[in-house]
Order: structure tokens, then sequence, then C-alpha cells
């Protein structure tokens, strides 16, 4: 078994788990809940037997460097950070009903990744630039901001999706979901979370730039996304802590904010130049 | 505070300000990652013609975030968060010292979550029981007598209502080790050749010479790849000459730099000459010569009596594998013509001697030096920033009140408590202490 037929499994596995937590929503099948969770985690486990055999196999290679150095595999990370954060909402709210807006992303982002013909999985030796153990420390903190607040935007989506049942007839689909007040503590609590880790991830790369060009801030494309990022979900904290935003507002910050995510992420890459050119 | 609150004091302490920031920051930011930065005049001429490029050069486009009015814009920022913190320290500052004890009783009737009992049991059993019951669940109380009952309060991490102004501080720091770094220190590079010594470097953005104070010298620089013909490793064998006398030796990559007296060098490009260092080396006495040799060009070794020269050359391959065809003449018979594989060493036998040859092809290492005194007060910024967010985020004050009082013959019990954030949280927290009040045998508490 090679890390690319495990990594192959985890997105059919994660296919099949997202489709039991939506059946589940939308039939109001409770009993199948189990069964999503299971799949999840078999899923998540999958995936880390892959991402470590991935490691395993680039030392083997002779070319040993840890699985998050371009496109390929740093979107099988940022599957893997949502899922892991995933599985802490349930267990902490004991909810399953946020799996149907969230695990949906992690499918997402390992379908694209093994699809993508612009992707190659294949594992390449490092380039110089980032032959540094800033490289973990930089793409960890990042990843698990994004996959914060790539939750946090299906919280978000089921928010509004939930403020559309003004009956609020006690039979109806949208009343397996939390309540309002829930949902927008839920959002509100994710986006704290991914904030600190952006903020990490901002801070370690200005110390790996530091370290390997003499300049912590250089108003490069990434770093600059990275920064309007910030200031998104800055304003969103602000406007809650001082003017009691919540509700809609707070929820289409969160889908807004991770639109901007997305294009830090992913489209830095492909629609402006700069030092972040080999990807991730 | 009062005589402050004038409409200027107002509108650099107010949120409206901080959102404005935000949102001008992200526009401007956005502006910037799509007009390309730093080109020449030219580029923007070509590119948006001239009356649209003529606009940028008086807004500054082209270095949009050291403009004039990017900059006013994070000074207003600064502005903001000075103002705004003087403006609301004193309020969190008494919330943080305040007695507590003070708290009047129908303050505590207003609060969530709270709730109230009621037992037969005496008074100051039952100060004596709770007070107990608390400390066993962490709460350490101090108690007043209040409005003819006793009161009991206890709180957790008052200090944390700080944590908000500590990333606020957080971010003045950076920005004035970021000022710091714009007064009192360089940047630029240099494209030092194999064997050169540089006493100074280009700064950025004014090309003129900015003297080191004492040398670099490099010695070698090193082009290593991956099978796949990638580049794998660029390395600059490097002598630090301070005084005449060679202080420090670093070999230094990309990632690991060489660092002398504030000043740090970094790996960062490198340039490939087609010359050759080529070295002969008498195996018979052991003389040894290095010539920096040029296709076509004729070298003489005049004590040795030799003369040698490249008289052809295949091209790197992408491996950076090269072949040099040697021509070689010690005057004694006719010459020697033979090739010479990239850096590995070739013995040749003449009639009295044999002779080593090798070769390394000549590079210049790019370096970039900088020199910034105001890196550490960065990172200091950077660490208060995340300790702030995590205070701020996750820790809350909590506070907790009981108020134990007669009435009617019964001892009546008011339990509240207030909690800065994560009410959520906090009332579960509450509920939990409650329950172990419930469950003290001694105090019989029924619920009122």
């Amino acid at each position: 078994m090679d890390s690319s037929k495990l990594l192959g499994i985890t997105t059919f596995i994660y296919l099949f788990s997202s489709m039991i937590y939506m059946i589940m929503f939308i039939f109001r099948v409770k009993k199948i809940g189990m069964l999503a969770t299971v799949a999840t985690i078999i899923g998540f486990l999958t995936q880390t037997a892959g991402i470590g055999m991935r490691w395993l196999e680039s030392y083997q290679m002779g070319i040993g460097h840890a699985p998050l150095s371009n496109m390929y595999e740093s979107l099988v990370f940022f599957s893997w950070s949502i899922v892991i954060l995933y599985l802490f909402i349930e267990y902490i709210y004991k909810n399953k009903v946020i799996g149907a807006f969230a695990v949906p992303f992690a499918f997402a982002s390992m379908a694209y990744a093994s699809l993508s013909p612009e992707f190659s999985s294949a594992i390449t030796p490092l380039v110089p630039a980032l032959q540094s153990n800033w490289l973990i420390a930089h793409v960890f903190t990042c990843f698990i901001g994004y996959a914060a607040f790539a939750v946090a935007c299906g919280t978000g989506i089921m928010y509004l999706v939930k403020s559309l049942d003004k009956g609020k007839s006690p039979g109806s689909l949208l009343a397996t979901l939390p309540s309002l007040t829930a949902i927008d503590d839920i959002t509100h609590k994710i986006i704290l979370f991914g904030f600190i880790w952006l903020s990490g991830g901002i801070i370690s790369g200005a110390v790996w730039a530091n370290s390997a060009w003499g300049t912590y801030w250089s108003w490069d494309p990434k770093e600059t996304w990275s920064l309007i990022t910030w200031f998104i979900y800055a304003s969103a904290l602000h406007a809650r802590f001082t003017r009691g935003w919540g509700g809609k507002r707070i929820a289409w910050i969160a889908i807004i904010g991770f639109l901007a995510v997305c294009f830090t992420y992913y489209g830095v890459n492909f629609l402006l130049s700069g030092l972040h050119s080999y990807g991730g | 505070m009062k005589k402050k609150k004038n409409s200027f004091w107002e509108f650099f302490s107010s949120v409206k300000l901080a959102l404005f920031c935000f949102f001008t920051l992200a526009i401007a930011s956005i502006a910037g990652t799509i007009i390309p930065q730093k080109e020449s005049p030219g580029f923007y001429i070509g590119k948006y013609g001239e009356s649209t490029a003529e606009m940028f050069r008086l807004l500054n486009i082209p270095d949009m975030y050291n403009s004039w009015w990017f900059l006013s814009i994070l000074s207003l920022f600064s502005m903001n968060l000075i103002v705004c913190s003087i403006d609301r320290l004193p309020t969190v500052w008494k919330l943080v010292t305040m007695d507590n004890l003070a708290t009047k009783v129908n303050r505590l009737e207003k609060m969530t979550p709270r709730i109230r009992f009621g037992t037969k049991q005496p008074k100051q059993e039952v100060v004596a029981q709770v007070e107990q019951t608390l400390k066993g669940a962490g709460w350490k109380s101090s108690q007043g007598e209040r409005e003819g009952g006793t009161l009991l309060f206890a709180q957790k991490t008052p200090w944390v209502r700080f944590g908000v102004y500590v990333v606020h501080l957080s971010i003045l720091v950076i920005f004035a080790g970021a000022i710091i770094g714009t007064l009192y220190g360089s940047k630029g590079s240099i494209m030092l050749r194999e064997k050169n010594v540089a006493p100074y470097f280009f700064e950025f953005g004014s090309s003129e010479k900015a003297m080191l104070g004492f040398e670099v010298r490099c010695d070698n620089f090193k082009l290593t790849y991956y099978d796949t013909g990638a580049p794998k490793e660029f390395r600059s064998d490097l002598t630090v000459i301070d005084g005449g006398q060679e202080v420090l030796k670093k070999s230094i990559v990309v990632n690991d730099p060489l660092q002398y007296k504030g000043y740090t060098f970094y790996q960062s490009s490198y340039q490939a000459y087609e010359e050759y260092w080529v070295t002969v080396q008498n195996q018979n006495n052991g003389a040894k010569k290095t010539f920096l040799a040029r296709p076509g060009v004729e070298l003489k070794w005049q004590e040795a009596g030799i003369n040698l020269g490249i008289v052809n050359l295949l091209q790197p391959d992408r491996w950076g594998r090269y072949r040099l065809k040697i021509w070689f003449s010690d005057g004694k018979g006719e010459p020697s013509v033979f090739w010479l594989d990239g850096e590995t060493l070739v013995s040749v036998e003449r009639s009295d001697a044999a002779y080593a040859f090798n070769s390394k092809q000549v590079y210049a290492t790019g370096l970039q030096i900088a020199k910034d005194p105001g890196v550490w007060p960065v990172y200091i910024g950077c660490t208060m920033m995340l300790l702030g967010l995590v205070i701020a985020f996750f820790l809350s004050h909590k506070r907790l009140w009981v108020y134990i009082y007669e009435e009617e013959n019964k001892t009546r019990i008011l339990v509240a408590g207030s909690s800065n954030k994560n009410k959520v949280g906090f009332e579960n927290m509450f509920n939990t202490l409650v329950e172990k009040l419930e469950d003290n045998e001694t105090l019989q508490l029924g619920k009122e």
C-alpha cells in the first residue's frame, strides 16, 4: 500500500461521509449519524497514514521532507486540518449536523488535489528556498487557520440556511439544526480560533522570510493577501466585541472571509506573481 | 477622563476609525497586489498609458506601501490604537482592581446566572459551609458584612481584561520595530565573484555603496543539482576579514546566513561565467598552481616552463556538467591534448613527470545583505500579539458572589455570577458549582 492509494481511498471515504451527513440532515435520519462519524474517523486515519507514508517515501527516495511542499500536498493537509478540527467540534458540541456543512470542504479539497491536472502528485525534492525547519511551522499554522475559516464558513452558511426558517415549524427540515444563537456562538468561536492561527501563520512566515532573505515583510502578494484576510476577520471581531454584531452579519463575514482565504491560498499563486510561486 | 471627551478625542478613540483603517488598508493593499510595484516609469507608461502612469506617479502608486498616504493611514491607525487604549484602560483598570464586596445586593438580583436557596441552618454555619464548598471548587473567597447579611466574593483571572490591550500594544511595538529598521537599518545586495573581496554593498533603492566597516570574501561557490536537474543547493564559502585579520569563516546556504557585527549575509542568487579555475599539480614535486582560464586564451606558468589553455568547451548541461578540452605543454615533446570532465581529477603522464588536472566553473555569488536593529522589537511584538490573542479570546474574568442573609426565620442564599466572555461556558461552570452546594448535606438547601 503506498501513499497515493491511501490518499485516493481517503477521497472516497470523505465523499461517502459527506453524503451520509447530508442524508442525515436532509432526510432527518438521525440513526445514520454514527455511521457518518465512524466513516469520517476512518477517513481521517487513512489520510493520516497516507500523509505519514508520503513522508516516509520521500526519505526512501533520498529527498526526505515533510509532505507540505507544493499545492497537492497542501490541499491534502488542508483537508486533513478541516477534518481534525471538525471531529473536535463534533465531540465538543455533540452535534453531527455541522458535518453536513464541514466535511464536504474536506472532500472538495481532496478531490481537487487528486483530479486537477495542474497539480502533480509526484514527490519532488525541495528547492533551496524551502529547505528550512520553518516550513513545517509555517504551513502547519497557516493551514490550521485556513481550516478553521473553512469550517466557520460552513457554520456561517448553516446560520443563513437556518434563518430562512421563518415559520419555526417544529417538524421542518431546518428545525434539526442547532438554534441560531448556538450556531452564531460556534461560528464566532471558530473564527477566534482561526484568527490566532492565521496570526501565527503570518508571524511564522515573517520570521522565516527574515531568516532566508533578511526581510520579515516585503509586501509580496501572498503576504499582502494574508494581511487583507487578517483585516477582514479583525473587523468582524471588533464589530462583534464593541457593537454586538452577530447573526447574519457575522455569518456573511465568515463566508466573505473564507473567500479571501481561498484567494490568499489559491488565487494569488495563479493570478499574481510573487515569492510564493512554488505554491502552497 | 470626562474632561478629555471632546470630539477630537472621540474620533481618535472610536471603533469606527479602526474599522475605517482596516477597510482602507485592505482596499489599498489589494490595489498594491494588482498593480505591480517598484517597476520603472517606462513600465507603467507601457502598461497603463501616459496619463494613468502620470496619475500613478503623483499618487506614489508605484511604491504604494511607502507612499505618504499609505503611511498616513498607518499613522492614523496607530493614533487610533493609542487613543482608544488610553481612553479605555482606566475603566478596565477599575474593573480589575475594584472592591467587588462593595457590590449592591440589588445588582446581584439582576445578574445571570443567579439562583436563590433557603435553609433552616443558622447563618454562621451556612457561611462557613459555602466558603468551604467554594474553596473545594477552586474559588478562594473574601467576605464582608453588607446590608445585614454576609457577602462572599471570589474571582478568577481578572487580569485577562488587559489581554486585548496587549494585542493593541503589540501592533505598536511591531510598528516601532519597523520604524527603527527604516531609520537605522540598511539593506542591499552584492554580486561577489569567487576569490573577490567586498568592503561594501549596494543599497536597495539608491544603488549607493554602503561601507561595511569590514570585508567579506567569497572563497568558493558551489551549485548542486537533484537527479531531476532541479537545483538542490546554493552554497557560498565566505570569510570575514576585519582589520586585515580573517575573523570568521562560514559556508552559507539559503535559509542559513552568516552574521557579523549586526550585518547578515544571505545566499540569494548566483551568476555563472564562461571561465574556469584550472588547477595543475606536478605530482613528482608537488608544485601546484590554479589558473583563471578563458577558452582560447593561452596561460603561462613561467617557473615550471608550462603553457596551457582551453581549446574546446562543451557547455554545462542541466546538471551543471561541462567538459573542457585542455592543451598542455611542458616544453618536452609533443603537447598533450585531453578532455577534463567537469570537476573530476585527470592525470596526464609526461616524459619526466605526471601532472594532475582539475577544473571548476567560475561563479559569482549573489548575496543579500541586511542590517536591521528593528527585528527584535518586531519579534517581541509578534510574541506579545500571540499571547495577547490567546488571553483575550480564550480566558475570561469570572466573578462569583454569594449573599447569605436571614429572613423570616430562614437563612437565604443568593448565588450570582458574571463573566466577561464565554457566557455559555460560564453558566455550565456555575451550574456545576451550584450542584456542589446542593450536594452539601449540612446545608440542606431548598430551591426558592
